[in-house]
């Protein structure tokens, strides 16, 4: 396998965006990557698109062409990718295969989602519908947020994780999210404010979950040969990909404190980068609700199991703390457009690795120039854990 | 609902129909008062959700065992925020319950108050037909 380097990243402004659409979204992504790898469409050879509500929650039912078209994409191989809420990282494990393989020299991974041309009730539905239809949402009517609410519950009743704890979460970061610019949900918060909010599925409250959010990310990845050709000053190279999934019922699942495809993921991706967590210098983390987040930081080794509370609550999890995470306002305050998030994650890792996170006030510390990006797809039903490194 | 200028798409309705005749036992079984689960006849593996093929030594010679109705619960929620087909439901609490055999089961938890509701409890796993006339199941009090 050949090395492969990210050498140009976009991200919209996410939000709630009925101002344009899906295609016109994903424009304005695609244009500031472009730019920023000194490149044209025309000189991109695949493209594998993140994208999950095709046809329901956004009309059109085959995305990439209609995106590829509209950023002047066609003929380039085409693909769409789904994995849940990992999407945007199964495309860019997609763009990245195809160049490590040697198949092509530059390949672009990019994300869409259009979540808010439908009313919430049936963005719901659909949501909670992606697990097992038959099993769980028929006969219970399973959300999102419950699925989570019952990893919460499980994690509560086995290591006294509080409601405070998970609040906590929130509140970090939210005031990420309102350092930066391209965020959905800029409003700073306090614990308070988190647990008199209403409750959308027991424990977890409306400020516990991630907002439903129209967004867009690009990300350009070419070969050490490309690089090179091109002059990049600034590659960040791929160091290490791992992927797991789970089971589609949660009722087969072996306890509910944690995910398990997170643990194989990690481990997976530390291997192929031949780092362990210690050497990380800050992480994007799956933090759809604010359980994930404490969660994640026990699954991929950030602390042990039972102990994400206490890192949360010891503030080492800010810039300043032992290992940032979400300093750009995570899912939780930046949005989460389900199929644009993995590619968003690359996108911070990049611009953070390279220094140029655009505020200055969220730069994180870089010791080693090693960061990861952690993401979940359903409830640990897809994971896929990608190290950057600089 | 957006105060930006847009089109309306064309309206469709989605209705499928879910095979089911080689889990039709198990439906048909709920009628009846009982919960099965789907065992192998080569490996003994048991699985619920029901299984008409073992993934593990691939075969489809699979036996219907009736579950015990003895649960404890491993967790729950109780869903507030409800999805479009559901709005017309009171929130509800979902729970997962171990079985005695081993499978775990998610299903809606009824009868208690949610106060009452703990991890370790246990609960009792009944077959029901909905006043709609869907063949369901639900903890209960023991």
């Amino acid at each position: 396998m050949r090395k492969v380097a990210v050498i140009g990243v976009g991200n919209s402004k996410f939000g709630v965006r009925n101002d344009v659409n899906v295609a016109e979204l994903a424009f304005e992504a695609v244009k500031p990557s472009l730019e920023d790898a000194e490149i044209t469409a025309k000189d991109v050879e695949f493209v594998a698109l993140g994208s999950v509500g095709a046809g329901a929650w956004y009309e059109e039912l085959l995305p990439a062409v209609v995106t590829a078209e509209y950023c002047g994409l066609t003929k380039a191989g085409l693909v769409r990718c789904e994995a849940a809420c990992a999407s945007g990282s199964a495309a860019f494990f997609t763009a990245y295969s195809a160049v490590a393989s040697g198949q092509v020299e530059i390949a672009m991974a990019l994300g869409v989602e259009k979540m808010r041309e439908i009313d919430t009730p049936t963005a719901m539905e659909w949501i909670g519908r992606a697990g097992y239809y038959l099993w769980e949402f028929h006969n219970f009517g399973m959300t999102f947020p419950a699925y989570y609410a019952m990893h919460a519950t499980a994690h509560m009743a086995k290591f006294g994780t509080t409601e405070e704890d998970l609040a906590l979460v929130a509140v970090k970061n939210h005031k990420y999210g309102s350092m930066n610019p391209l965020a959905h949900l800029q409003n700073r918060i306090t614990v308070d404010d988190v647990l008199s909010s209403m409750v959308i599925a027991s424990p977890l409250k409306l400020y516990d979950c991630c907002p439903i959010t129209d967004g867009a990310a690009s990300v350009i990845l070419a070969s050490e040969e490309k690089v090179r050709q091109l002059g990049v000053d600034t590659p960040v190279w791929v160091a290490g990909i791992g992927y797991s999934s789970g089971t589609a019922n949660l009722s087969r699942r072996r306890d509910y404190v944690g995910l398990e495809s997170s643990v194989y993921a990690a481990q997976m991706a530390y291997k192929m980068a031949g780092v362990t967590p210690n050497q990380i210098d800050f992480a994007e983390a799956h933090d759809c609700f604010t359980i994930a987040e404490i969660m994640a930081y026990e699954d991929i080794g950030f602390c042990k199991k039972g102990e994400g509370a206490k890192l949360i609550r010891e503030g080492q999890t800010e810039i300043g703390g032992k290992i940032p995470v979400n300093v750009d306002g995570g899912l939780k305050a930046k949005g989460h457009p389900i199929g644009t998030t993995g590619c968003s994650m690359i996108y911070e890792l990049t611009k953070q690795l390279r220094e140029e996170a655009v505020e200055k006030s969220r730069q994180v510390p870089l010791k080693n120039y090693i960061g990861l990006a952690h993401n979940v797809g359903g409830t640990g039903h897809y994971c896929y854990v990608t190290i950057l490194r600089r | 609902m957006s105060a930006m200028p847009s089109i309306k798409s064309r309206e469709i309705k989605i209705v499928q129909e879910i095979p089911i005749s080689k889990t039709v036992k198990f439906w048909e079984g709920l009628k009846e008062g009982k919960v099965y689960a789907a065992k192998c006849t080569k490996c003994g593996r048991l699985y619920f959700p029901p299984a008409a093929d073992c993934p593990e030594c691939l075969t489809s010679n699979m036996d219907w065992v009736e579950l015990s109705n003895e649960a404890e619960i491993e967790t729950f929620t109780h869903v507030v925020v409800r999805p479009t087909t559901f709005q017309q439901s009171k929130p509800y609490t979902v729970a997962i319950g171990k079985l005695a055999e081993g499978v775990k089961v998610l299903a809606w938890l009824t009868g208690f108050k949610l106060s009452q509701v703990n991890v370790g409890m246990k609960v009792k796993l009944m077959a029901k037909v909905t006043p709609e006339g869907n063949p369901t199941y639900e903890f209960v009090p023991p």
